[in-house]
């Protein structure tokens, strides 16, 4: 504790602790040794990013809730709602996450083509989602029920459309990480950056599980 | 450089990491098994709306029960975020959004549902300002 030139490691003195457990002084995740490699500071703040996302997120749910019910005479959610073409989409969501989970498997044994398969396979099952939300949107603003229709359609599309954007963002992200895994292969930065696109799909996925049960299956009760 | 490469920081994780130490949620079998609970949970959503399993009024809680208990397999399972040691950090900045977004929905609604409550219903007050 008094031997500050005992600690090579440590210079800046970030983690003044003593030596005991894991035999080395790098950052254990317990407070001592210095600041965390670069790919754990980097998953760490994409993290927290995502956080923030559900929090803007939380706060269209809440205009969802209270505006549920303010349709001005034009059609509630129970009507607008494809119980088979949900069911489809959560599937594709789900499906996709679990590819991006074995991309991510493939990528850290640095196998490019099965990290390259599964990013296709990741990206096509996303794009059959959003084609089946856009069809969902275009026949309901040809049926008169767009967003400018009543409060709550407002809120649907803000909502529900927010997602859809999330995940396209997604895609041309994931296009993105193809041609420069393609392009740059197992570099480390490179790998960050398919980390944190994993965290992002995945954390799509949560967002919908909330949205096909507060939006749509909610909806079929009411 | 060369020690952040050779994997000095295994007891440091990030949301996302592969733990890979036979832990919950590691490897091809936790997403194996992540797939099969989140496709379960799904199922028995979409299930239990069509069926008499469940007390009609009560549907809606368990619809938010099987979500939130999917919500927690997708972030065990894929996200790879534990209880252990090495996760305090994640944790603490998961329970604090959690914490923000349950303000958020349920503060809205609070007080949403009491302005509802409270204000003169609207034909009445269209009646009212003439």
């Amino acid at each position: 504790m008094s031997a500050p030139s005992a600690r090579p490691r440590d210079p800046y003195q970030l983690g003044h602790g003593h030596e005991h457990g894991h035999g080395h002084h790098a950052a254990t995740g317990h407070g001592e040794g210095g600041p965390a490699s670069k790919r754990i500071t980097t998953a760490y703040g994409f993290w927290i990013f995502l956080l923030s996302d559900f929090v803007i997120f939380a706060g269209f749910f809440a205009a969802y809730a209270v505006l549920r019910d303010q349709t001005a005479g034009g059609p509630a959610i129970g009507g607008i709602v494809d119980p088979s073409r949900v069911a489809w989409q959560t599937a594709l969501l789900l499906l996709s996450s679990f590819t991006a989970g074995l991309g991510s498997l493939a990528a850290a044994r640095k196998n490019l083509l099965w990290s390259e398969i599964a990013l296709l396979v990741t990206g096509l099952l996303g794009f059959g989602f959003l084609a089946l939300e856009f069809a969902e949107f275009a026949k309901m603003i040809h049926e008169g029920a767009g967003p400018d229709r009543s409060a709550f359609l407002s809120s649907f599309f803000a909502l529900v459309g927010c997602h859809g954007l999330h995940v396209s963002a997604g895609l041309l992200w994931l296009g993105t990480m193809m041609a420069q895994l393609w392009a740059k292969g197992f570099r480390a930065d490179i790998e960050r950056r398919l980390l944190c696109f994993n965290l992002f799909w995945h954390a799509l996925d949560i967002i919908w599980v909330a949205i096909f049960t507060m939006v749509y299956l909610m909806g079929l009760v009411a | 450089m060369t020690e952040e490469q050779t994997g000095s920081d295994d007891h440091d994780v990030a949301p996302g990491d592969d733990t890979d130490s036979g832990e919950l949620g590691g490897g091809l079998t936790g997403y194996i098994v992540g797939l099969a609970l989140a496709a379960g949970l799904t199922a028995a959503s979409f299930f239990i709306l069509k069926s008499s399993v469940i007390w009609q009024p009560a549907i809606p809680a368990a619809l938010i029960a099987l979500a939130i208990a999917q919500m927690g397999v997708h972030l065990v399972f894929f996200l790879h975020v534990t209880s252990g040691p090495d996760n305090t950090n994640n944790v603490l900045a998961l329970a604090f959004g959690v914490l923000i977004v349950g303000l958020v929905l349920l503060g809205s609604m609070w007080i949403m549902a009491h302005l509802n409550h409270q204000l003169m219903p609207m034909g009445e007050m269209m009646k009212r300002m003439r």
